[in-house]
C-alpha cells in the first residue's frame, strides 16, 4: 500500500485515493466533428506505457480533489504530483 | 507415533512430469510464424499451427520462462457460463476442448470437473443470474439457477444464513466448469509443440517489430533479428508495448492482479465459487490448498505485484462465505499483469499490418480460453482470416461500437 | 518411549513450572517457556509426523520458522491446522498432533477477535537480535520514533541460543540493558510475538502479532487474538538474522537430524539436550561450536565430519580436547535407524575410507542463508555471495538497509556493529543526528578461522556412494528410488531436481514446479537454494549467473482470520438505513439490500405473503394512498453561476431551460452514450439545482460530476455537495394523496392549479417545514414530501394518521417497481445494462436536439448505434394472463424448444455427477432480447412484462416465446405503458 502525497493534504494512504487513468486527456472541443474514428479513440484509447505515465487521481476519502501524477508503472513510485491546471512536469 | 502412515493420500501429491520436455533451441534466422509470448496461448497458437494446420516452421519466443507470466499466476478456473452469444461461444468452444485436452496432449493437466457457482447477493444479481443461465442453456451451455439451500448442497461450507451482510439469494451453476492446473495445460502444449518442431525460445525478448510495405518481415530480439512470414502477438500485459513496435494502439490497460494459496488443507470445498459482489473466487487446488483470487488494483501497473489491502480486503471477503476457512493461513501472495479491454472481452485477430496478429485485452479471463484461443488464433493465422468465434472480437468493434459488454450480466470476468 | 533430554540447569525456562500437554495422543510434561518443539525434545520425542508422499518418519529439524518437517495441528484450546512445532509456545493444557501434510480445517466458528493498529515511526526495526537491537537503540538515541518487532516471546534473536558472554557478562544482561533503554524512552515501541510478513513500498511493513496464543486456556476474550500492525516507518532495517542450511546426503530426513544451530538453541534456551550420542556434519567452523558445547554439557560428541580438508585449528583442537573425533575432507554418505536414527555412515571425499558412527542425533550445518526475504520484497536485488553460498543484499536501497546475519555477517560484534551503523543511518536518512554511540561490546564467542565451504549435496548416486554399498533404508512408508531429500516436506530429492534439468528445464522457477521444491508450508526457506545450487552444479553454470527466485509476502503463513480483521458480518460492508429505519422493523417491513442500503421491500400483514402484500400495496396506491420512504434516493446539491452550464453537459436533456420552481426528468450517459442514471432536477434558484439520482449510482453521480467539473471543466464556477442523508424523502401516492396533505398542509395550495404537475414549493407540512414535489413515478396523483431527517419520523407518522380514514398504506420497493412498470418507466440497472441508450429506451424525447453537445451525445451516431435492429424496451402480455414470465428469462421467435442442451445436474441430486453431463450438439437458439421485469398487476388484473427486445419497437403485437424451464411461455409484444395510457390520473 503506497503513500500517495495529495498535493493538498500531503501524504495520505492508497487506500484514501480513487485511480482516474491518464492524464491530459481533453474532452474534445467538437465531438460532432471528429471520425468514428477519432471519437472511438478519446472514448476508449489510453496510453499504457511501461514506465513513468502521467495519469490522473482523486483523494476520494479526503479532500475529494482530482489531481495529476507521474508515476513509473515499473516501480510504482510517484515522482511528481501535480494540480490538474499545470503541465506535466519534467521527471527523470 | 512409532508407526508410518500409510503413504501418498490421494491429492498429496501431483503425477509426474514427463522425463523429457522440450529442446532449448537457439533461435534460426527465419521462420514462417514468430508467435511472441511463451505463455498459455502463446503455446497453445503454436500447438495448433502445427497440428491442425500443419506449419511447424514456428518459433514461440518467450523473454523470460516458458509459461512464467499469468499462466503461471492465475487461479485455473475453466468455465463458460458467460452472458453474450459471442463470449459463450468462444469459451464454450474452449471448454469443449479442455474435456479432451488430457487424452489429445496425453499429458495429465488435472482437468477436474468439479463445478462453478457464481453467486448472487442481491436481488438485480438474481435478475442477471437467471438471464445468463437463460442464455447459456439457449447457447447449448449447461447452466442452472440454484437457490440457497441448492447452494448448500453443492458446496455445504458456504455460509448461506440469511443473517450476514449480503446473504446467498442463489447461484448459477455450471457443473462442466471446473479447474486444470496450469503448469502441467502449459507444459502439455509445449511438450507437444516441441515434438512437432516447434522451437521454444526462452530468455528471448521482443525489442522491435519489422514492417515493410505494411507487412510484416521480422521481429528483432535480445537474440538477434528473426525474419519471420508471420507475427503473432500473445503476450497479456504486455501486448501495449509490443503493439506499438508496430505502430498499433491498443484500447487496453495493464493492472495487477493478486491472488493467493492457503497451506495444503483435507478436502473441505469440492467446487468452485465466484462471487461479484462479495468479492471471492476461489477453488480448493489438487494438492489442498485453497487458491483464491483477488482483486484488481486499481492503478496501471507492470510490476507483478499490487498492494496489500486488497488482499486484506480479500480475507474479509472470503470468510463472509467461508467461515470454516477463518483459521486457514496465507502462504503465499503473487500478482500478475492483466490487460483489461473496455468491454471486459478479449480483441483477436488481424491488423492493419498484414501478417501481425493479435491476441489480448483477456483481462482476468486468459487462462479458460487457453485451448479455445490457442485453436482460434491458430486459425486465424493460418487463414489470415478469423476463426469464426473469433470474429466478433475485433479490434474494429471500439470504433463501430458492437462491444461484447461482459461487464454487466457476468460481472467477475475470471 | 520418553525419556527425559532436559539438562540439569540452563535454559530461559521455569523449572518450577509444570505444563502438561498432549502430542499425537501422548500425556507429556513442560515447561513455562519452552516451544512445543523443545518440550518434545525434553521428552525424547523427534519424530513430529510421517511425510506426505513417501509415508517417511520425520522429526524436529530447526528452532524457528524454517522448520520444514515439524507440522503439527493444534486441536485445543484453539484449533489451528498446520503451525511448526519450533514456533507453538507451549502452555498447560496443549493438544496437538503431527500433521501428514495436509492442515484440518475445522467446523466450529471462529469466536476471537482479530484487529489491526497503524503505527507511524521514523525508523522500523525488524529482528531484535543483536544487530537489531544495537539499530533500535542508536536510532532510539537519536531522538527518532521506532518500532522493534521480534517474532519471538523475548529479545535476544540468536543470542537467546548461545552461552557467549558480552562485556564479561553474560549476553542476555546487555539484551535486558537495551530493552530497558528501550523500553525507556519516549516513542519506541518494541513488540515481542511479532512477525514481520511483509514489506512493501513506502516504508509500510505488516507485522503480525500473536496476542494470546501463548495463554492457551486462559486467553482473555476481550483482548484481540492476533493483531496486524500497519506499519508505516522513513526507514526499514532488516534485521532478520540467517537460516541455518541443511546439507543434502542419503537418508537426510530421519528424525534425529537436525540443524546444528537449531540443536546449540535448544541446549542454551530450553535446557534440553537433543540426543544423548550426537554426530556433527558441518561445511562450516559454526558447527564445531555446537559440538563442543553440546560435549562441555555432558552430551557423548564422538565425531565432526567436516567436508572441508582443513580443520579450524583452534576448534579442532578444542574437539580433540573433549573427545570428539574430527574427520576433515569427509562427508555424511547415508543413514540408518527405524523411527529415529541409530546410525551414520561417513566417507572420504577422496573416496579411500568409509566408517560407520553410532549416533541417535546427527547435526548439520551447510552454512547459513541470511533471511533476505524481506529486502528482496521491496525489490533489493540479491546477490550470490560465493564464499557464504547464500544471497545477501546486493544494492542498497534508498530506505531500507540490512543490518547482521541478514547482510551476511555472523560474528557478534559484528552485527552487533552493523546494527548500530545502520540504526544510525536510517536515523539520519530520517532527518535525526546521531545520539550516543552504542558501545559495541567485547563478545568471548569463538572467532571464525577457517572459511566456510559450499556443499548443496553430497556427491554420488542415490543407490551409492563411491562404490559404497548403499541401500535405502526406510522401513516405514515407500522407499523412494533416491532417498537424498532436498525438500523434506515435499519428500522432493536430487533426482526429482536431475529429473527437471533432464527434461529440459533451466529456470529455477521451472524445477520448483516441476519438483514442487520450495512450495510447501516453510515456503523453501532450507529448501530453495539447495535445489537452485544443485541445479546450477547440474548444468554447469555459476549461481552468481543465476536469478534467484523471487520472494513475496508472506514471509511466515498468517491466518486468513487475522487479515480479515475487524471487516467482518456487519463490519464487512456499512450498512446505511433511513431515518425512518425504526418504524419499517417496527411495522414488519422485509428488506432488500440496494448497494449499502437496507430498503422495505414490502410490508407483510399477518398471514401474508409477498406476492398478496404487493398487490394489496399496489390497490393502494392507485385507489386510495400509499405512501413510501424514498429517502435513499441520492440527492445532489449543484450550485453556481454556471450550473445549468454543466448540468446541460451531463444531461441527456436540457436543463438550463428549466425554470425556477420547476422540476424535469434527467437521463445520464457515459461517454459510450449509455445510460448510467436517471432522477429528476429541481431548480431552486437561477444558480442552484438539486438533483437526484438512483439510490445505487448516488457515490457515482456524485464522482462523475466532480470528475468532470474539476478535470475537464475547472473554470466552470459550480459546487456539488452530497445531501442524500440531509433529507427523508416521502412519496405520498394516490388519488387520495390531495386530501392527505391538504389536511397536513393546510397553509399550501396543492390544487392542480396551484400546485402543478412537475413543480415544487416549499410549506410547511405536519408543523415541519418542508419542501414538496409534484412528480409521480406512478402515473398517479402524488406528491413527494421532503424534510430535514431529524424531522422524517415526525413527518411519517403524522402522514400516517392524516392518512388513516382513507387507508394509507405504506409500501416497499417492490411495489414501487410494479407501479412504475406499469406504466413503461424504465429503471436503470434493472432494465438497462450498461448497453442501453435513452433512444433504445424510448426516451429520445429526452435528448436534447438543441444542445451543441452532451456527455454520450457523440456516441449515438456510432454505426452500431444506428442499426435499426437495436434492442428497445417493450412490454409483453403472456398469452396466459397466470402466468409469470422469470426477470431474466430470454425471448425467442421459435414456438418449439429445443431438448434441453444440456442434461444439467438437479440441485437436489447428490454432488459428484459432474463427470456424468453430457453435452448435446445444438445449433445455438438465437435469442431476441430478455424479461428485465415482470410483475402480477392489481391493475391490470393479469401478468405483464418489460423487455429489452430487437427491433422491439418494430414488433408491438408479434407472438413470440419465452423459456420457462422446459416449456415455453407465449407473449405478445406490446408498448410499454400498459396501464392509464392517456395519463389521465397524474393530476388526480
Amino acid at each position: 500500500m503506497q503513500l500517495i502525497p495529495c498535493p493538498w493534504c500531503g501524504p495520505r494512504e492508497e487506500v484514501e485515493f480513487h485511480y482516474g487513468g491518464q492524464a491530459h486527456v481533453a474532452y474534445p472541443a467538437e465531438s460532432a466533428a471528429l471520425s468514428d474514428e477519432e471519437w472511438a479513440k478519446f472514448v476508449f484509447f489510453r496510453d499504457n506505457p511501461r514506465g513513468p505515465f502521467a495519469e490522473r487521481w482523486s483523494h476520494a476519502a479526503g479532500c475529494r480533489r482530482w489531481f495529476n501524477a507521474v508515476r513509473d508503472t515499473r516501480s510504482y513510485e510517484l515522482l511528481a504530483v501535480y494540480r490538474p491546471d499545470q503541465e506535466r512536469p519534467v521527471t527523470t | 507415533m512409532t508407526t508410518g502412515n500409510p503413504p501418498a493420500r490421494p491429492g498429496a501429491d501431483l503425477p509426474d512430469h514427463p522425463s523429457f520436455l522440450w529442446r532449448n533451441p537457439d533461435p534460426a534466422t527465419s521462420y514462417d510464424v514468430v508467435v511472441v509470448g511463451g505463455g498459455g496461448h502463446g503455446l497453445a497458437t503454436a500447438y495448433y499451427l502445427a497440428m491442425v494446420h500443419g506449419i511447424t516452421n514456428v518459433a514461440v519466443l518467450e523473454k523470460g520462462w516458458l509459461a512464467g507470466g499469468n499462466m503461471a499466476r492465475n487461479t485455473t478456473i475453466i468455465r463458460s457460463n458467460y452472458l453474450w452469444d459471442e463470449s459463450s461461444g468462444i469459451y464454450e468452444h474452449a471448454l469443449k476442448l479442455w474435456e479432451g485436452l488430457e487424452d489429445e496432449l496425453g499429458y495429465p493437466i488435472l482437468f477436474d470437473q468439479r463445478g462453478v457457482l457464481n453467486l448472487a447477493h442481491s436481488l438485480q444479481d438474481v435478475r442477471d443470474s437467471v438471464r445468463r443461465v437463460n442464455a447459456n442453456r439457449l447457447n447449448g451451455i449447461d447452466a442452472e439457477w440454484l437457490d440457497a439451500d441448492g447452494v448448500k448442497e453443492v458446496c455445504p461450507i458456504i455460509n448461506v444464513s440469511p443473517d450476514v451482510r449480503y446473504p446467498v439469494l442463489g447461484a448459477t451453476y455450471q457443473p462442466r466448469a471446473g479447474i486444470a492446473k496450469h503448469d502441467y495445460v502449459a507444459w502439455g502444449f509445449a511438450s507437444v509443440a516441441d515434438r512437432l518442431g516447434v522451437d521454444l525460445i526462452q530468455n528471448c525478448e521482443v525489442t522491435g517489430i519489422e514492417t515493410a510495405g505494411g507487412r510484416v518481415t521480422g521481429v528483432n530480439t535480445t537474440r538477434g533479428r528473426i525474419a519471420a512470414g508471420k507475427v503473432a502477438l500473445c503476450a497479456s500485459g504486455h501486448s501495449s508495448e509490443l503493439a506499438a513496435m508496430a505502430g498499433i494502439e491498443l484500447p487496453v490497460q495493464s493492472h495487477p492482479l493478486q491472488a493467493l494459496v492457503s497451506e495444503l488443507l483435507e478436502p473441505v470445498h469440492p467446487t468452485v465459487v465466484m462471487s461479484n459482489a462479495v468479492h471471492v473466487y476461489v477453488s480448493q487446488a489438487h494438492k489442498g490448498e485453497l487458491v483464491m483470487g483477488a482483486g484488481i488494483d486499481s492503478y496501471n501497473g507492470y510490476g507483478q505485484r499490487g498492494s496489500f489491502h486488497i488482499i486484506e480486503r480479500q480475507m474479509s471477503a472470503s470468510l463472509e462465505l467461508f467461515p470454516i476457512f477463518a483459521r486457514a493461513h496465507v502462504l503465499r501472495t503473487w500478482a500478475g499483469i492483466v490487460d483489461v479491454s473496455p468491454d471486459a472481452s478479449p480483441i483477436i485477430g488481424l491488423t492493419p499490418v498484414d501478417g501481425l496478429y493479435l491476441n489480448c485485452g483477456w483481462g482476468t479471463g486468459g487462462f479458460k480460453a487457453t485451448p479455445g484461443v490457442g485453436d482460434c488464433f491458430a486459425h486465424t493465422i493460418a487463414n489470415d482470416k478469423p476463426h469464426p468465434y473469433n470474429e466478433p472480437f475485433t479490434l474494429e468493434r471500439f470504433t463501430t461500437g458492437a462491444l461484447v459488454d461482459e461487464h454487466g450480466a457476468a460481472a467477475v470476468a475470471h | 518411549m520418553t525419556a527425559d533430554f532436559r539438562l540439569p540447569r540452563g535454559g530461559r525456562i521455569d523449572r518450577d513450572s509444570a505444563l502438561r500437554f498432549t502430542f499425537n495422543g501422548l500425556s507429556l510434561t513442560g515447561r513455562q517457556g519452552d516451544t512445543l518443539a523443545s518440550a518434545l525434545l525434553a521428552n525424547g520425542v523427534h519424530q513430529v509426523t510421517t511425510s506426505i508422499k513417501y509415508g517417511r518418519p520425520r522429526g524436529i529439524m530447526a528452532a524457528g520458522v524454517e522448520e520444514p518437517n515439524a507440522l503439527v495441528q493444534v486441536a485445543e484450546p484453539f484449533a489451528e491446522p498446520m503451525l511448526t512445532a519450533t514456533t507453538v509456545e507451549l502452555y498447560d493444557g496443549l493438544v496437538a498432533d503431527g500433521l501428514v501434510g495436509h492442515g484440518r480445517l475445522t467446523d466450529e466458528p471462529d469466536p476471537a477477535r482479530y484487529d489491526s493498529k497503524h503505527a507511524h515511526c521514523d525508523v522500523v526495526v525488524v529482528g531484535a537480535g543483536p544487530a537489531g537491537l544495537a539499530a533500535a537503540l542508536t536510532a532510539a538515541r537519536s531522538g527518532a520514533r521506532v518500532v522493534l518487532v521480534d517474532d519471538q516471546n523475548e529479545a535476544g534473536g540468536s543470542l537467546l541460543g548461545t552461552d557467549d558472554y558480552l562485556d564479561d557478562r553474560p549476553s542476555d544482561a546487555w539484551v535486558r540493558d537495551v530493552v530497558a533503554e528501550l523500553d525507556a524512552t519516549p516513542d519506541v515501541l518494541l513488540l515481542n510475538r511479532t512477525a514481520a510478513f511483509g514489506a512493501y513500498q513506502d516504508g509500510f511493513v505488516l507485522a503480525l502479532q500473536r496476542r494470546t496464543d501463548h495463554l492457551g486456556f486462559d486467553a482473555p476474550r476481550h483482548i484481540a487474538r492476533h493483531r496486524i500492525w500497519r506499519i508505516r516507518a522513513k526507514q526499514t532495517v532488516i534485521a532478520t538474522g540467517a537460516h541455518e542450511r541443511p546439507i543434502v546426503f542419503g537418508d537426510n530426513d530421519r528424525p534425529g537430524i537436525m540443524l546444528a544451530g537449531a540443536a546449540r538453541t535448544y541446549l542454551h534456551r530450553y535446557g534440553v539436550q537433543v540426543g544423548r550420542r550426537v554426530g556433527v556434519f558441518t561445511t562450516n567452523d559454526s558447527a564445531y561450536v555446537a559440538a563442543i558445547e553440546l560435549a562441555e554439557a555432558g552430551v557423548d560428541v564422538p565425531v565432526l565430519i567436516d567436508a572441508r580438508h582443513d580443520v579450524p585449528p583452534k576448534l579442532g583442537a578444542e574437539c580433540a580436547a573433549r573427545g570428539i573425533d574430527v574427520y576433515a575432507g569427509h562427508v555424511v554418505t547415508g543413514t540408518e535407524g527405524r523411527d529415529h536414527l541409530t546410525d551414520v555412515h561417513i566417507g572420504s571425499l577422496t573416496g579411500w575410507h568409509a566408517d560407520t558412527v553410532v549416533c541417535d542425533t546427527l547435526l548439520v550445518s551447510g552454512g547459513w542463508n541470511p533471511a533476505v526475504h524481506l529486502f528482496s520484497q521491496l525489490g533489493g536485488a540479491l546477490r550470490y555471495a560465493p564464499g557464504l553460498g547464500a544471497y545477501v543484499p546486493g544494492e542498497r536501497l534508498p530506505t531500507a538497509r540490512a543490518a547482521g546475519s541478514a547482510a551476511g555477517a555472523f560474528e557478534v560484534t559484528t552485527c552487533i556493529e552493523q546494527g548500530a551503523g545502520a540504526g544510525r543511518d536510517a536515523a539520519r536518512a530520517a532527518g535525526f543526528s546521531p545520539g550516543v554511540e552504542v558501545a559495541v561490546p567485547v563478545a568471548d564467542a569463538r572467532a571464525e578461522e577457517t572459511p566456510s565451504a559450499v556443499l548443496w549435496s553430497v556427491p554420488g548416486e542415490p543407490n551409492g556412494v563411491f562404490g559404497a554399498e548403499y541401500v535405502p533404508n526406510a522401513p516405514f512408508g515407500s522407499v523412494p528410488d533416491d532417498a537424498r531429500f532436498v525438500d523434506l516436506q515435499r519428500d522432493a530429492t536430487v533426482s526429482d531436481v536431475l529429473r527437471a534439468t533432464g527434461a529440459g528445464l533451466s529456470s529455477l522457477e521451472h524445477v520448483k514446479r516441476y519438483t514442487t521444491i520450495g512450495t510447501a508450508h516453510d515456503q523453501g526457506k532450507t529448501s530453495g537454494l539447495l535445489a537452485a545450487g544443485i541445479v546450477a552444479d547440474a548444468l554447469g553454470e555459476d549461481l552468481a549467473d543465476r536469478r534467484p527466485t523471487t520472494f513475496r509476502p508472506p514471509y511466515t503463513s498468517v491466518p486468513f482470520a487475522a487479515l480479515g480483521g475487524r471487516d467482518r458480518g456487519e463490519l464487512y460492508d456499512p450498512v446505511r438505513v433511513t431515518a425512518l429505519h425504526d418504524w419499517h422493523v417496527a411495522h414488519g417491513a422485509e428488506f432488500e439490500d440496494v448497494g449499502q442500503w437496507k430498503r422495505s421491500r414490502h410490508y407483510p400483514r399477518q398471514g401474508e405473503d409477498m406476492h398478496a402484500a404487493v398487490l394489496r400495496e399496489c390497490r393502494a396506491a392507485r385507489e386510495g394512498v400509499a405512501l413510501m420512504d424514498a429517502s435513499t434516493l441520492g440527492k445532489i446539491d449543484v450550485q453556481g453561476p454556471d450550473a445549468a452550464e454543466l448540468l446541460d453537459m451531463l444531461y441527456t436533456n436540457m436543463m438550463s431551460t428549466l425554470k425556477v420552481g420547476r422540476i424535469r426528468y434527467g437521463v445520464m450517459c457515459g461517454i459510450d452514450g449509455m445510460v448510467i442514471d436517471d432522477g429528476t432536477v429541481i431548480r431552486l434558484t437561477e444558480d442552484r439545482f438539486l438533483l437526484t439520482t438512483t439510490t445505487g449510482n448516488a457515490a457515482m453521480v456524485l464522482d462523475w460530476v466532480e470528475e468532470w467539473l474539476q478535470t475537464e471543466w475547472p473554470h466552470l464556477r459550480v459546487f456539488a455537495t452530497s445531501v442524500t442523508e440531509h433529507w427523508v424523502t416521502v412519496p405520498l401516492v394516490g388519488p387520495r394523496s390531495r386530501e392527505v396533505l391538504a389536511t397536513l398542509a393546510p397553509d399550501l395550495d396543492v390544487s392542480n392549479d396551484a400546485f402543478g404537475f412537475m413543480t415544487w414549493q416549499d410549506g410547511t407540512v405536519a408543523g415541519i417545514p418542508a419542501r414538496v414535489c409534484r412528480i409521480s413515478f406512478s402515473g398517479e396523483l402524488a406528491y413527494e414530501i421532503n424534510v430535514n431527517a431529524w424531522h422524517g419520523l415526525a413527518l411519517w407518522e403524522a402522514l400516517i394518521e392524516a392518512g388513516e380514514p382513507y387507508g394509507i398504506t405504506p409500501y416497499g420497493t417492490e411495489t414501487m417497481h410494479v407501479l412504475r412498470a406499469e406504466k413503461g418507466y424504465p429503471i436503470v440497472g434493472q432494465d438497462t445494462d450498461g448497453t442501453v441508450t435513452p433512444q433504445d429506451l424510448g426516451m429520445s424525447w429526452a435528448v436534447s436536439k438543441k444542445k451543441a453537445d452532451f456527455i454520450g451525445k457523440r456516441s449515438f451516431a456510432r454505426p452500431e448505434n444506428l442499426r435499426p435492429d437495436r434492442k428497445h424496451l417493450v412490454g409483453l402480455l403472456p398469452a396466459d394472463p397466470t402466468v409469470l414470465l422469470p426477470e431474466g428469462g430470454q425471448i425467442i421467435e421459435s414456438d418449439h424448444l429445443p431438448e434441453p442442451p444440456v442434461q444439467c445436474l438437479s440441485p437436489h441430486s447428490p454432488a459428484g455427477l459432474n463427470r456424468a453431463h453430457r453435452v448435446v450438439a445444438q445449433p445455438p437458439v438465437r435469442m431476441l432480447g430478455h424479461v428485465t421485469s415482470s410483475y402480477d398487476s392489481a391493475a391490470l388484473g393479469r401478468t405483464f412484462a418489460l423487455a429489452v427486445l430487437r427491433s422491439g419497437r418494430e414488433r408491438i403485437g408479434e407472438k413470440l416465446y419465452v423459456p420457462i424451464g422446459d416449456q415455453l411461455a407465449a407473449v405478445t409484444v406490446t408498448e410499454t405503458v400498459l396501464y392509464d395510457k392517456e395519463g389521465a390520473r397524474r393530476d388526480g
